[in-house]
């Protein structure tokens, strides 16, 4: 592949954080997911006036989807088969440090978009679709990987939103990438099983879970991470407006889950949910 | 006047006070890498590590790929090229996952490696450290006798020239990673007449005809790694396996354990903060006389004597580190620090198990491990004793008129 006169990718834009809270595809893991609550057990508390969740003080990190899409990256870069990764972060200056993971995981260089306060608090997926559609232009990219959505908000919209603004193909929910002459092959986790298609390049993939397995940064490589460029750019800049067209109404947490009931026979049981008037 | 200008001027050395307030970026991302390889890796395995006397062979190994087995070694020889601060770091987030993995870990770094680093010849360098930088192979140190253990200077161990080979006879003792090494640093008496003076530092290849492992301790805590005898009877080397000159053996086994105290503090750091985030964690949960007992008054002052004692440790342990890396003389705070931070483990690790009452001591919550893993913090690489004659014999060259 890398040695054939087809396209070879030029670069590669790895989105992290592709909206909200800077990390890959979806920001605030609050330590309530996965495996973050097993160590820090912080939970998730919505405001006492209903408007959002709190987040001061509580641990954010890369999404996991992100951590995927950016390994997927780092390794077409390790086969030859693109020249570059670039990582993208959306969000105050703390995304900085995400981006530069990802740099240790690899990336050659970041490029942080600055959004912050009020107009952080409203990135939505389609205001960084729109940021990433203006940066994989700009920056030429033939290939923009996301993770399919973000653990904190789950909107998986991103990274089909920024393939309709760009009119590129997409390949979402990818749990197999490979690049074939100009095309690129994705094996999608679909509702029915396994789905394969073939897309031109450019094109926007989505990273699912078993895509690939996240390297840990090494320590060399987070030395020399210090070293590789992050850019900063705003919204304006790239001519995006990122007025959000949404208001959040409330936030709730869900019911409390109510004890059960257990019973000695199915047909106690069939009884029982006749009484409720479930059957 | 005199003091406050050492201090002064070592504070200058020390790439200044933010350093120990604030991590550079770097070191926030090593930080941030190691916690989660821990938490992800190794503190999920841990308990069954203990309970089955395992080496963590996997996880060693994808240590060695991160380049944590081998910190400070330059990268032209396989390592990672960090600095101490780096590997305190990376030891105490390793320890809080699995204190068995973190002392594999340490003995690898400061104990093998950083003798042959620092008194090793080039050709001695690419030999016996390379390829025990990434996790592949490990080493071990062997200083102790069943005769001696702080009076090191009275190694019964001997040495004798033979033609072109050292035959190497004695007993070694309580070897940490004897079972899982593939290479040794041992000290023997080349002059019994020199004392300590007469002892010299050999590199052995394991195995190796003439060296024999005795039986694997049953220890209190530290299960998942192994502790054993080394028996060696007319164990032959060539010559140029001498680290460092002949009777330095003394001299380089002191120096190698003043940087290793670092090690172990920051190992000893690692389980004291496991205590706490394992006793503050449960004040939050468990419910006594109507609130969670984190409202008691009792088990808060715990909590915030656990935090002074850990926080307090950990600066001295940054700090002797950031000495080290500044090469000012460090050999006061190393052994301040393992002294503060294995007497925190101990301590943490005790109220833990205070705090969480029964719970704390069944093996269904990882508190009574921390315990028993604590405990070897204040007696290897330096008991507690040997760490105050240390730091007073320093403080009182400070005081000499």
């Amino acid at each position: 592949m890398g040695s054939s006169t087809s396209l070879v990718p030029k670069s590669v834009t790895a989105a992290i954080n592709a909206h909200g809270f800077g990390y890959f595809g979806c920001p605030h893991t609050f330590g309530q997911v996965g495996y973050r609550l097993k160590r820090t057990e912080q939970y998730i508390r919505v405001k006492p006036d209903n408007s959002s969740v709190v987040t001061d003080g509580v641990k954010h990190s890369m999404n996991p989807f992100c951590e995927i899409a950016v390994e997927e990256a780092v390794k077409l870069k390790e086969k030859k088969l693109i020249k570059e990764v670039v990582a993208v972060s959306c969000g105050p200056q703390q995304v900085q440090e995400t981006i530069r993971t990802a740099l240790a995981m690899g990336a050659d260089r970041g490029i942080h978009v600055e959004v912050t306060g009020k107009d952080y608090e409203t990135l939505g997926p389609l205001q960084v679709s729109k940021i990433m559609a203006a940066l994989a232009k700009k920056e030429e990219a033939q290939l923009v990987i996301l993770g399919k959505q973000a653990i904190d908000d789950d909107c998986n919209q991103t990274g089909q939103m920024t393939a309709a603004l760009l009119d590129w193909p997409q390949g979402t929910f990818a749990s197999e990438l490979s690049l074939e002459g100009d095309k690129i092959k994705v094996v999608r986790e679909i509702d029915g099983g396994l789905e394969t298609i073939k897309i031109n390049t450019p094109a926007v993939v989505t990273a699912d879970l078993r895509l690939n397995t996240p390297r840990y940064a090494t320590l060399p490589n987070i030395m020399k991470a210090k070293k590789k460029k992050i850019a900063n750019v705003k919204p304006a800049d790239l001519g995006v407006d990122i007025t959000s067209r949404l208001e959040v109404l409330r936030v709730d947490e869900p019911p409390q889950r109510q004890a059960g009931m257990k019973v000695e026979t199915v047909d106690d049981l069939v009884g029982k949910l006749k009484e409720a008037g479930m059957v | 006047l005199s003091l406050l200008v050492t201090l002064g001027s070592c504070l200058r050395g020390c790439r200044g006070l933010s350093q120990l307030a604030e991590l550079p970026d770097t070191h926030q991302l090593l930080r941030q890498t190691c916690r989660d390889y821990a938490d992800r890796e190794l503190n999920p395995i841990a308990a069954r590590l203990d309970k089955e006397h395992s080496y963590p062979a996997k996880q060693i190994q994808e240590l060695g790929a991160m380049g944590v087995m081998a910190i400070e070694v330059p990268e032209e020889l396989g390592g990672a090229g960090m600095d101490y601060l780096a590997y305190s770091l990376a030891m105490e987030e390793i320890s809080r996952g699995c204190a068995s993995t973190g002392v594999v870990v340490s003995v690898n770094n400061s104990l093998y490696i950083g003798p042959i680093l620092k008194f090793g010849s080039e050709e001695q360098k690419q030999q016996w450290i390379t390829p025990f930088t990434t996790g592949e192979k490990v080493g071990c140190f062997a200083l102790s006798e069943p005769g001696n253990g702080s009076d090191a200077g009275a190694a019964s161990t001997t040495a004798r020239q033979d033609g072109d080979e050292w035959v190497l006879n004695g007993t070694k003792a309580w070897i940490t990673n004897s079972w899982d090494a593939s290479a040794t640093v041992v000290f023997a008496t080349t002059d019994k007449k020199l004392k300590h003076k007469g002892i010299s530092a050999f590199l052995v290849p394991m195995p190796h005809p003439g060296l024999s492992l005795g039986k694997k301790e049953d220890k209190l805590g530290i299960k998942a790694s192994s502790t054993a005898n080394i028996i060696l009877e007319d164990c032959r080397v060539p010559l140029g396996n001498m680290l460092g000159p002949r009777g330095a053996g003394f001299k380089i086994a002191m120096q190698t354990l003043d940087s290793g105290r670092i090690g172990i503090a920051a190992q000893a750091l690692g389980i004291a903060q496991a205590s706490l985030d394992c006793a503050a964690d449960y004040a939050h949960k468990r419910t006594a006389f109507g609130s969670p007992i984190g409202k008691l008054q009792a088990i808060q002052f715990k909590l915030a004597d656990m935090a002074v004692a850990i926080e307090s440790a950990r600066l001295l342990t940054w700090k002797a580190s950031l000495l080290r890396d500044a090469k000012k003389p460090f050999t006061k705070e190393a052994a301040m620090a393992k002294l503060a931070a294995s007497e925190a483990a101990t301590f943490c690790s005790h109220q833990a198990i205070q705090v969480l009452g029964g719970m704390g001591y069944v093996a269904d919550m990882p508190a009574e491990r921390h315990y028993r893993d604590a405990r070897i913090t204040e007696i290897y690489e330096g008991t507690s004793e040997i760490q105050r004659l240390v730091i007073a014999g320093q403080l009182l060259k400070e005081y000499q008129s």
